[in-house]
């Protein structure tokens, strides 16, 4: 849920090797093995989670407000975009629109992990889009490459994960308000450095510089323009414009 | 912050928006073309969305933020994210200690 798309060379290889002779173990069996191939990917998110739980209680957040964003939301970029535009009012409308925006790859995500739910009962393939984030996404798919993907696997998966984050999320909510002035200790840049690390993860080579690069420039320019609460928006249609030119060229895009 | 009506209808609007874009691939997965405009127009959209968010604090802030946020960048590449933040708040908070 931290990077925008799993990166090739971190790719999660699918836990215990499959082996024909080792009979099917059963629900119990797949939920541990699930957990068990997650367990790197909440060790990572951990962290992260109590870093969003002390931003949300600085930005204003109470302690119920920020574990409910975890665990309904449950999309750590979108979340932390969401806290970048925290401020009294809400811009509700901001934050949805930016919500959505970011989240749009699982668009992409859920039409390719759809297919390997279909031996699965009707009601539980909802279930497990709901709960998919970029990691347990990848996971998943790789487990599906070597063995059929059962749904006790997949709530290992994303049951451990969502744990880890909603309880990350409150433990850091209460550590963060022990901190009296935030920028002091430099913590006003956290966000930004998430964004910088997801913007790592988001890299795709050299096609996305001018993209970014004009994305970042509008951004800029709005920002300083005096119009701070427009800049993203402008960003992201300078951006998708230069995209949008190159795929009707019939470039890549 | 009391739970206000807005922070109500924020707080169901992410869980609604995000919701939706993870079921929709389902209902696309026999409808979109892979590797088709609207799915490459798709794919461009997170880092376009991250550079709009990082730039006006990496570029047009001040000397300090500039710093954390290309000590951020060096570390993101090759070093999980936490350390990126990690390193992106010590900077600032030394630099800021310093009286910059």
């Amino acid at each position: 849920m931290r990077q925008i798309a799993p990166r090739g060379n971190r790719a999660p290889s699918p836990s215990p090797p499959p082996g024909p002779s080792s009979p099917a173990a059963g629900p119990l069996a797949d939920a541990v093995a699930g957990i068990a191939a997650i367990a790197p990917v909440v060790v990572a998110a951990l962290p992260i989670g109590l870093v969003f739980g002390a931003l949300a209680g600085q930005a204003g957040l109470g302690a119920g407000a920020a574990t409910g964003m975890s665990a309904v939301v449950f999309a750590g970029a979108s979340q932390f975009v969401a806290l970048e535009q925290w401020a009294d009012p809400l811009p509700v409308a901001s934050i949805l629109l930016a919500t959505l925006l970011v989240n749009l790859r699982h668009v992409a995500m859920g039409a390719a992990l759809a297919p390997r739910l279909g031996h699965w009962p009707v009601a539980a393939r909802p279930a497990a889009l709901l709960f998919m984030t970029d990691e347990v996404w990848a996971i998943a798919l790789a487990r599906a490459a070597v063995k059929p993907l059962t749904p006790a696997f997949y709530a290992g998966l994303a049951g451990a994960l969502w744990l880890a984050w909603v309880g990350s999320t409150a433990a850091g909510h209460v550590a963060g308000a022990l901190v009296a002035d935030p920028a002091r200790w430099g913590l006003d840049l956290a966000i930004t450095a998430v964004f910088i690390a997801l913007l790592r993860g988001a890299w795709r080579g050299p096609r996305d510089l001018a993209p970014w690069a004009a994305s970042a420039v509008a951004a800029v320019a709005v920002d300083r323009a005096g119009a701070p609460a427009m800049a993203v928006a402008a960003g992201i249609v300078a951006g998708l414009a230069v995209v949008a030119a190159r795929i009707l060229r019939g470039g890549e895009g | 912050m009391a739970a206000s009506l807005p922070l109500l209808a924020t707080l169901a609007g992410m869980a609604a928006a995000t919701a939706s874009t993870r079921l929709a691939g389902a209902w696309l997965a026999s409808r979109l073309r892979p590797g088709g405009r609207a799915v490459r127009l798709l794919e461009a959209v997170p880092g376009i969305v991250l550079a709009a968010l990082v730039a006006p604090t990496a570029l047009a802030t001040g000397g300090v933020e500039t710093a954390a946020c290309g000590l951020a960048a060096l570390l993101a590449w090759r070093a999980p994210a936490i350390v990126a933040v990690i390193g992106a708040v010590a900077l600032a908070a030394g630099l800021r200690g310093a009286g910059l």
